[in-house]
């Protein structure tokens, strides 16, 4: 379980998180929604370590995310980045098996290889793109690649940033059907942030809202049309008039 | 209240200086964790490899070119100084101990500068960009250990190569010049280098070299890494890598040349 208690976050004078405070239980999907800049990336980072709160804690299973075994606590994540993030110099085969390739049980080149074809069929996609480089392949492409790299190493929890931007509404389709598909059968834990509609009902099983720094709104992706949170209604609407000033 | 003017000079004198201040303990802790990573497991084999063929081997050209026109240009000029003291002699000699101490190492570090840093600035740059850094970290990946350790050690390790090669080829387009344009006899004139050249003239400039491999590296992977967003963010990082690394070289030349040779 994931717990954020009180996090604060400012860069400068800009405060992203003031005072964000959510639990993930064990083997659900928690899809963070939220307008452009509101900090849904930084929560996520924070979680990762990547960002350093100003306050607050986040634990994983009780435990102090900045006390804890770096290396240890990373190799229980995967992640999928919004633009893929894959290694230009590496091979495609090699950026889905990079974690398997390290570390203390690395696993030996063709068996690494053969692990990370398996992943890639996982994803959808054919033996032969294995040897291709990541600038030779489509958005699409791009964004399964990420996703078999986050699930190579089969973590417990795996974040999802923007999984579906630059993706037109078919391949869209497909990457949230198999975020679904794949959080449910390895069991893990997922947390993505998004503000793709499509992608909130496909992935969640439960939605946060993240608006002037706190979780505005947090409930079962069953009740969200029905709360009657402003907020919540003006963003899945996608409605120019409401309480979210659309100049920010 | 109105600031006293004097105030106020010295306070735009002192804003510079303790930027740059705060920007060189930057780099020097930098530097440190850099060193404090080279002998801590993982080695990075593969990296390291793709590194020194990339900084040393692809370097050789350009590192040629230079050293070759450098040495042809400067017997030209020692052949018409030396001719107002009648000193014509000297030529082959000075070429030598010219390209071995200063030339050698200097321009090739200028010319790497040039060529690596700006490179490694942008890929890392460009990486940091595009969360290829931050990708690393959730893979349980130390980028520092695994982006600059491995090209640092390379053009620590290239330099001195490309140093000696390229001290070689200069004093080889010396010889050229010297026995096609400058009268010079072949055999008096490569007798006259290497009598004249000491095993130091040469291990200084491999010295300098090394130490230049790591200025040039050191400020790829620093500006790389400190990389603002964006492309405009990266082009800077990239001209601030060749920059600061041509402008350290300069200043470590005089130092180590007053350590080498003052004493």
């Amino acid at each position: 379980m994931i717990t954020l208690t009180d996090v604060h976050k400012a860069f400068g004078p800009n405060k992203v998180l003031q005072g964000v405070t959510l639990t993930i239980p064990s083997g659900t999907s928690m899809v963070i929604i939220g307008g452009s800049g509101t900090g849904k990336s930084v929560l996520l980072k924070s979680v990762l370590g990547l960002v350093r709160p100003d306050k607050g804690t986040i634990t994983l299973d009780e435990v102090d995310v900045t006390r804890t075994d770096r290396d240890a606590f990373l190799a229980r994540f995967g992640m999928l980045f919004q633009g893929g993030a894959l290694f230009d110099s590496l091979r495609v085969w090699e950026n889905v098996a990079f974690r398997l390739m390290r570390g203390p049980k690395a696993l030996p080149k063709p068996q690494a290889r053969d692990a990370a074809i398996e992943k890639l069929r996982r994803v959808g996609l054919k033996p032969d793109t294995a040897d291709l480089f990541p600038a030779e392949l489509s958005g699409g492409m791009q964004k399964r690649v990420g996703l078999a790299r986050a699930i190579a190493a089969e973590p417990e929890i795996i974040f999802f940033d923007e999984p579906t931007t630059g993706l037109d509404p078919i391949m869209a389709g497909v990457i949230n059907d198999l975020i679904r598909e794949i959080v449910t059968e390895m069991g893990a834990t997922a947390m993505t942030i998004t503000h793709d509609m499509s992608s909130v009902r496909a992935i969640a099983d439960t939605v946060a809202m993240l608006h002037g720094g706190v979780i505005r709104w947090t409930g079962p992706v069953g009740e969200m049309d029905a709360t009657p949170d402003p907020y919540v209604q003006q963003f899945i609407h996608g409605r120019a008039d409401g309480p979210i000033e659309s100049v920010r | 209240m109105i600031a006293h003017p004097l105030a106020s000079l010295l306070a735009n004198l002192g804003r510079p200086v303790l930027q740059a201040l705060a920007a060189l303990g930057r780099v020097t802790l930098f530097a440190g964790a850099i060193l404090g990573h080279i002998l801590r497991p993982p080695f990075y084999l593969r990296e390291l490899g793709t590194s020194l063929l990339q900084i040393g081997w692809f370097s050789l050209p350009v590192v040629g070119l230079t050293a070759i026109f450098t040495g042809g240009a400067l017997a030209l000029q020692i052949y018409a100084g030396g001719s107002r003291f009648n000193a014509e002699a000297v030529v082959p000699s000075i070429v030598a101990i010219g390209m071995a101490r200063e030339l050698g190492p200097v321009l090739g570090g200028l010319m790497v500068a040039a060529r690596v840093a700006s490179s490694i600035a942008a890929e890392i740059g460009t990486m940091k960009v595009t969360e290829q850094i931050d990708a690393l970290v959730t893979l349980s990946t130390n980028p520092l250990k695994y982006l600059a350790v491995p090209r640092v050690v390379a053009a620590t390790l290239a330099m001195p190569v490309l140093v000696a090669t390229g001290d070689a080829i200069g004093i080889m387009g010396g010889w050229l010049v010297g026995i096609t344009r400058l009268d010079f006899n072949s055999a008096t004139y490569l007798k006259n280098t290497v009598d004249f050249l000491e095993p130091w003239d040469i291990g200084s400039g491999l010295v300098k070299g090394a130490v230049f491999g790591f200025i040039v590296a050191l400020m790829g992977c620093y500006h790389g890494m400190n990389s603002a967003r964006g492309a405009q963010g990266v082009g800077a990082a990239t001209k601030s890598a060749v920059v600061s690394a041509s402008v350290l070289i300069l200043a470590a030349n005089y130092i180590l040349t007053e350590v080498f040779f003052t004493s």
